[in-house]
């Protein structure tokens, strides 16, 4: 990769910077080649590949079941969503029928992974802003949920929970229990996030009318969960196309109009209540039932393709596989959600300042090997 | 090769490469269709031919479309960029040619995204070998 | 008590009896100087663990506990290994003022500690013009960071040093007009007759009001003179490595590093010499122990040393034209207000005094 761009319209008082792969500010492998005049800044391209480890390829030739372990490394924090897209769909694909205990159990689990997610999320937001404290209090609570992942899923970080045809083993007795206290004790610290971030006078200043993406530049750009929701785009894949047990639940869609940075940061805080309480109408009646369905030893997709969309922590993340009825797939292609979020950095950061672009990408929270995969 | 689309999720059209840009840009404009959400930008090699396929996503509908083309050649394929009208195509285009080494004529951008700029061949392609990085079962 | 005063007249009457006078007048000054480079020093180490402490009560965790009884070695095994490291350099960089940067910043703070009356006999250097020739000294850290940046031929350090550069010479201006505000009350630049103003009652009890304002003032422009968060936009280490020393190691970042925390302690002395009465107890309870000013002393000017910690691990930063628009647009009417409000304060005899 070329070092400098060769611009001809290199003005010589611009200045260009390299916001290297090793950065405290970007959250993974990401290289920015920015030019800059002064503070202002005037061209943002970004360098992927860092973290790119072909996993599209590997799947033309794993079985489906091994598939479901490669997705938990693209964003790894919301591993549970990640599988359970690719678990949707060949079950869709085989035509399977899925017990409804097994619906249930998933959604709650997704949707806790989505809170541990945002958790992660709001602790480095603060962390680029300068509130250093913040990293901690997120990560105090994301330790919580990770300890209710382990004992019933059986890892931490890559949960690999969920198998084709259902779950690996059936949740552990004590997940209930520990679920419904985790929600009691996180609905006293949501008001403290807000004390300590969202009220503060300093926070505001820094991401109100920074990085405006409008309406349309969103929905052209292919922005989708929270970025595009905080512009007003109603883009929730919960809603639009339910899948699991997500159509059994009510809850609202967490919707802006303004398109800045505030407006991510807000919608991204509504979302983790609104998780709450989609957990809290689920975890006391998860009905009864089988955890698993049997499938085949050896899976094969019939011939055809097949799509389906989730929605993770990021946004939307499609899967779709493209299948001649052999044990891999012929074409597997993961829509990552991250990967049109960062198409629009250079959009929202042209014209503003080099602290402005940390506050932007701290709310577009990409998870670099979900774009390189 | 292309495979069977009857009983598919989505209304599947193939379109020659000739035709996409002024059928996509319909799409788009169009009152009725508006299909102004480009949510998935794939590459595919068939076997014999190299393909794109693109899904479509109406935000005002909220219908979907399927829409592939391809090309018969392997050595210089080519085929036209809907930049101009979705901007997420610069990234997504970005990639299949990384990928499968199809140029997209007026794509502002045209480099590799991933891999390096001086690798040789297009790894996703069903041809591609490399004896040092691909474990084959 | 009387036997450390007793200590101080011993040396200085057994100096001058064996050498002429001009020679012991040298030598004393060279000894107190030593005194209190040693003595701040080592405080500066002290201060920087009490830092990391105190951020680790407030991230819920517990901080360095292990080197040495709760961490107090800790700094010292951190010197002792800064003191090992190489001495890196760049190139292209101009070597005699990037070697030159550090000494600027260091003899600044320290000289600036000379004036503080520690207690009634404790005051290294009693000039009659003590606030301004304060201020004038701390002026003279900005040169350091500005070569320091400039000489280490770093694009992120030239935009460091350039960000601090204009930080801290706008934020002068608001501690010199809120220092003057109390001035008014005293009458006197010297810090001594400032001192002894305040036994009847603490400046900002006296000045109420137009003190109180001062005072708020005061930290939020102190907080920024030192570049300490929520104005450290300079060393924002999420964005730009780490500002004007990224190119600096071994010693010479230790300079800077300390000098950092000197500085922290020097403004807080500075608002407990001019706002909170020095050594003075509280309502002159202790005042027949002679020696126990210092502790008076040190420990006000520690709570306002954990206040501009607190305000670090608290606030996001602001950015470098929001930090500029609050001093230029903000702090700085304000404080020429505040000016005039507290002339007419002691013009009319409203102060309040015990």
């Amino acid at each position: 990769m070329e070092t400098v761009t060769l611009d001809s319209n290199f003005k010589s008082e611009e200045y260009f910077i390299n916001m290297g792969p090793q950065h405290p500010a970007t959250h993974g492998v990401l290289r920015l080649l920015l030019t800059i005049d002064g503070e202002i800044i005037k061209k943002v391209e970004p360098d992927l590949g860092y973290i790119h480890r072909s996993i599209e390829k590997m799947c033309e030739r794993d079985s489906y079941q091994q598939i479901v372990h490669l997705t938990d490394r693209m964003d790894y924090l919301s591993a549970n969503i990640n599988n359970e897209a690719v678990c949707l769909t060949v079950e869709n694909a085989l035509q399977l029928e899925i017990p409804e205990r097994v619906k249930v159990i998933r959604t709650i689990i997704g949707e806790l992974t989505r809170i541990s997610s945002h958790c992660l999320w709001w602790g480095v937001m603060g962390m680029d802003v300068g509130a250093l404290t913040t990293y901690f209090y997120g990560f105090r609570d994301r330790e919580l949920l990770n300890d209710i992942f382990e004992e019933t899923c059986g890892a931490r970080l890559t949960m690999n929970y969920n198998v084709p045809g259902g779950l690996m083993f059936d949740i552990h007795p004590n997940f209930v229990k520990r679920v419904k206290d985790f929600i009691a004790h996180f609905k006293t610290k949501l008001p403290e996030y807000d004390r300590l971030l969202t009220n503060n006078i300093i926070f505001q200043k820094r991401t109100k009318g920074v990085g405006i993406l409008s309406k349309e530049d969103a929905i052209s750009f292919g922005a989708s969960g929270p970025v595009g929701r905080a512009s007003g785009y109603s883009c929730d894949v919960r809603i639009h196309h339910p899948y699991s047990a997500l159509d059994k639940v009510t809850f609202n869609e967490a919707l802006r109009t303004e398109g800045d940075t505030y407006a991510r940061y807000l919608v991204r805080i509504q979302e983790m209540w609104e998780s709450l309480s989609i957990v809290e109408q689920l975890i006391d009646n998860i009905p009864e039932g089988e955890y698993r369905v049997a499938t085949n030893a050896v899976i094969k997709l019939p011939k055809g393709e097949y799509y389906q969309k989730v929605e993770t922590a990021r946004g939307e993340l499609g899967v779709y596989i493209i299948s001649t009825g052999l044990k891999s797939p012929y074409r597997l292609k993961f829509r990552s959600p991250g990967f049109s979020n960062l198409s629009l950095l250079n959009h929202i950061a042209v014209g503003g300042k080099i602290g402005d672009l940390v506050a932007s990408m701290a709310t577009l929270d990409l998870v670099i090997p979900d774009i390189d995969r | 090769m292309i495979f069977s689309e009857e009983g598919s999720q989505y209304l599947n059209v193939a379109v020659p490469k000739e035709e996409l840009h002024a059928i996509m840009f319909k799409l788009k404009h169009d009152e009725q269709t508006s299909f102004d959400y480009l949510f998935c930008l794939t590459g595919v090699d068939w076997g014999e031919e190299l393909g794109v396929v693109y899904h479509l996503e109406s935000t005002v509908f909220r219908h979907s479309l399927v829409v592939k083309t391809q090309t018969a050649e392997r050595e210089n394929p080519a085929i036209d960029s809907v930049c101009d009208i979705w901007a997420t195509a610069e990234f997504h285009e970005r990639e299949v040619f990384d990928f499968f080494g199809i140029e997209f004529t007026n794509h502002p951008n045209l480099k590799r995204l991933f891999l390096t700029d001086d690798w040789d061949g297009f790894p996703l392609r069903k041809d591609y070998e490399d004896n040092i990085n691909m474990i084959i079962k | 008590m009387t036997i450390a005063l007793s200590i101080t007249k011993n040396i200085h009457d057994w100096l001058y009896s064996i050498m002429p006078e001009t020679a012991a007048m040298y030598a004393e000054m060279v000894l107190i100087a030593l005194v209190y480079l040693g003595v701040f020093a080592i405080a500066g180490l002290f201060l920087v663990l009490l830092e990391r402490r105190v951020a680790a009560w407030f991230q819920l965790r517990i901080g360095p506990n292990r080197v040495g009884f709760q961490g107090l070695l800790q700094t010292m095994a951190d010197a002792i290994k800064l003191l090992s490291k190489e001495l890196t350099g760049t190139a292209k960089a101009d070597k005699f003022l990037y070697n030159l940067a550090p000494y600027f910043v260091i003899i600044s703070s320290l000289m600036a500690l000379s004036v503080f009356p520690f207690t009634q006999e404790f005051q290294a250097f009693d000039i009659n013009i003590g606030i301004f020739f304060l201020i004038a000294v701390s002026s003279i850290g900005v040169i350091g960071i500005l070569l320091g940046g400039w000489s280490s031929n770093n694009k992120f350090a030239m935009i460091g040093a350039m960000r601090s550069g204009v930080q801290t010479i706008s934020y002068e201006l608001s501690i010199g007009l809120s220092l003057l505000t109390m001035v008014l009350i005293t009458g006197s630049l010297q810090l001594s007759e400032i001192v002894e103003v305040q036994k009847s009652g603490w400046l900002i009890v006296q000045g109420h009001i137009p003190a109180i304002i001062a005072f708020m003032i005061y930290m939020i422009a102190g907080t920024a003179e030192t570049n300490r968060a929520p104005f450290d936009m300079v060393e924002a280490e999420s964005e730009l490595g780490a500002g004007f020393h990224t190119e600096y190691s071994g010693m010479k970042f230790a300079y800077f590093f300390l000098a950092e925390f000197i500085n922290m302690f020097i403004i807080a002395a500075i608002a407990t010499t001019v706002f909170f009465g020095a050594w003075l107890s509280p309502f002159g309870i202790t005042e027949s122990i002679p020696l126990l000013g210092v502790f008076w002393f040190l420990l006000k000017a520690l709570i306002l040393v954990f206040l501009m910690m607190w305000f670090r691990w608290t606030f996001p930063r602001l950015r470098i034209d929001q930090l500029l628009t609050l001093e230029w647009k903000y702090l700085l009417p304000l404080n020429l207000a505040n000016i005039v409000i507290m002339a007419l304060l002691v013009w009319h005899n409203l102060t309040i005094s015990f």
